[in-house]
């Protein structure tokens, strides 16, 4: 039995439509949901999740990799992305593509992002960046826009297509104002209600941004000023995945129709929503280190707007 | 005389004028600001007009010390510091530029 095991009754969806803030929670292993008209369902832990046959669209997640990061936390961030490539190579099936949501390098270093790039680069896919406030940290501010900023507006927002899925690419790292959390600003947030205007209500959305769109835990700052604003415009479609990292742990949250989603980090774990004195690197025992770091495949299926989320740790 | 010479001569005579202002606040000392678990320790404090405050960074996090329009550090890795000489009388309010839920103020009367 899993904590995701919730009752999303495929025969009374309006019961799950009314049900609020009813799956947040932390995961273990793994989970898949998966959405049906616009409602997610939870179906089980992470095997029953790879003996789903994905036949549409297969992108992966990861986050949160801060090349540069050398504190007992630990000491190999590198060695961990490598072995998150790894699993990525492995893949039976091949994903159309990456998603990295931010925190690339630990301190905007050219050095770290060429080491990122170095290692991201052997999945040979193409990934799809948005900043975290770790990479907006060289004292110009300009090697994240050099390197991963072309083609897009603002700090580094954009959209795409793929598959029948409109992908969404925020930045919420910029521009923060002090006693506050993560900040869109009125600038995205105005293109975001013009590139949504006029699509049609049934395109499935995935928006992606470093810090938590929805309110995790304020008192560490997790979550964003506006983010309210931005889940308004997407009121009325009937599918919305929102994928997150910045926390470096899996957690997820169903709200009507929308499906929030954090990713591991793969360079250090951080402690549930108080349990700490602050959200700083957890440092566990080495053997349990690889099963708090890991990456995530997102699988949509076209036709029974079906998209599942498989959260895989590097070990266990 | 090297107009380098001069310069640091000058800079000297600023260096001087601002101890000397000090030294003749009464109980004027440089004085620390720890940051530690994503805080500000102390989160306030009152000091003289002339009185230098060094912020030091002791998380295995980079943060950085910020205040609107008055100073603003470079990003601190673990165990940087940075510091700031307050000539002003006021209220400044500051924030960590990468985590803004961490607020501070120095008051300087």
């Amino acid at each position: 039995m899993s904590a995701f095991d919730h009752d999303h009754s495929q025969d009374d969806p309006r019961l799950s439509r009314r049900k609020v803030l009813e799956c947040m929670t932390w995961a273990g292993t793994g989970v898949l949901w998966s959405i049906s008209g616009g409602v997610p369902h939870a179906l089980g832990l992470i095997d029953s999740a790879q003996a789903a046959e994905p036949t549409g669209l297969t992108f992966l997640q990861i986050s949160d990799s801060h090349i540069g990061f050398d504190k007992p936390a630990n000491p190999n961030v590198i060695g961990t992305l490598e072995e998150a490539i790894g699993r990525i190579k492995a893949m039976p099936v091949k994903p159309s593509f990456m998603i990295h949501t931010g925190d690339i390098s630990h301190l905007s270093k050219a050095s770290e992002f060429d080491d990122a790039d170095r290692i991201i680069s052997q999945a040979r896919l193409d990934v799809h960046y948005v900043p975290g406030e770790h990479d907006f940290i060289d004292e110009e501010v300009k090697l994240y826009r050099e390197r991963y900023g072309r083609g897009t507006k603002g700090s580094g927002w954009y959209s795409f297509d793929a598959s029948g899925v409109h992908f969404i690419g925020l930045v919420n790292v910029v521009d923060l104002k002090a006693g506050g959390l993560g900040n869109l600003g009125a600038e995205q947030l105005a293109w975001l209600e013009d590139d949504l205007r006029g699509r049609s209500k049934s395109t499935p959305i995935v928006v992606f941004a470093h810090i938590p769109l929805w309110t995790v835990y304020p008192t560490w700052g997790w979550g964003t000023e506006d983010g309210a604003r931005a889940l308004d415009y997407l009121k009325g479609f009937g599918s919305v995945t929102v994928l997150n990292g910045h926390i470096h742990q899996v957690m997820q949250k169903v709200e009507g129709n929308v499906t929030f989603h954090t990713a591991r980090s793969t360079a250090f774990p951080q402690p549930a929503p108080g349990a700490a004195p602050s959200p700083g690197p957890m440092k566990v025992a080495d053997d349990k280190l690889r099963g708090l770091l890991g990456i995530a495949s997102i699988i949509f299926k076209p036709g029974d707007e079906r998209l599942a989320i498989i959260d895989t740790p590097l070990q266990g | 005389m090297t107009s380098v010479a001069l310069r640091n001569i000058c800079i000297r005579v600023a260096v001087l004028a601002v101890m000397t202002a000090c030294m003749t606040a009464a109980r004027c000392e440089d004085l620390a600001v720890m940051i530690d678990n994503f805080t500000f320790e102390p989160a306030q404090l009152t000091i003289k007009v002339g009185t230098t405050v060094t912020w030091k960074n002791r998380d295995d996090i980079p943060h950085a010390v910020v205040s609107a329009g008055k100073f603003r550090s470079k990003t601190l890795d673990t165990d940087d510091s940075y510091s700031f000489t307050f000539t002003s009388p006021g209220d400044y309010a500051y924030f960590c530029s990468l985590h803004p839920h961490m607020t501070g103020m120095i008051k300087v009367e």
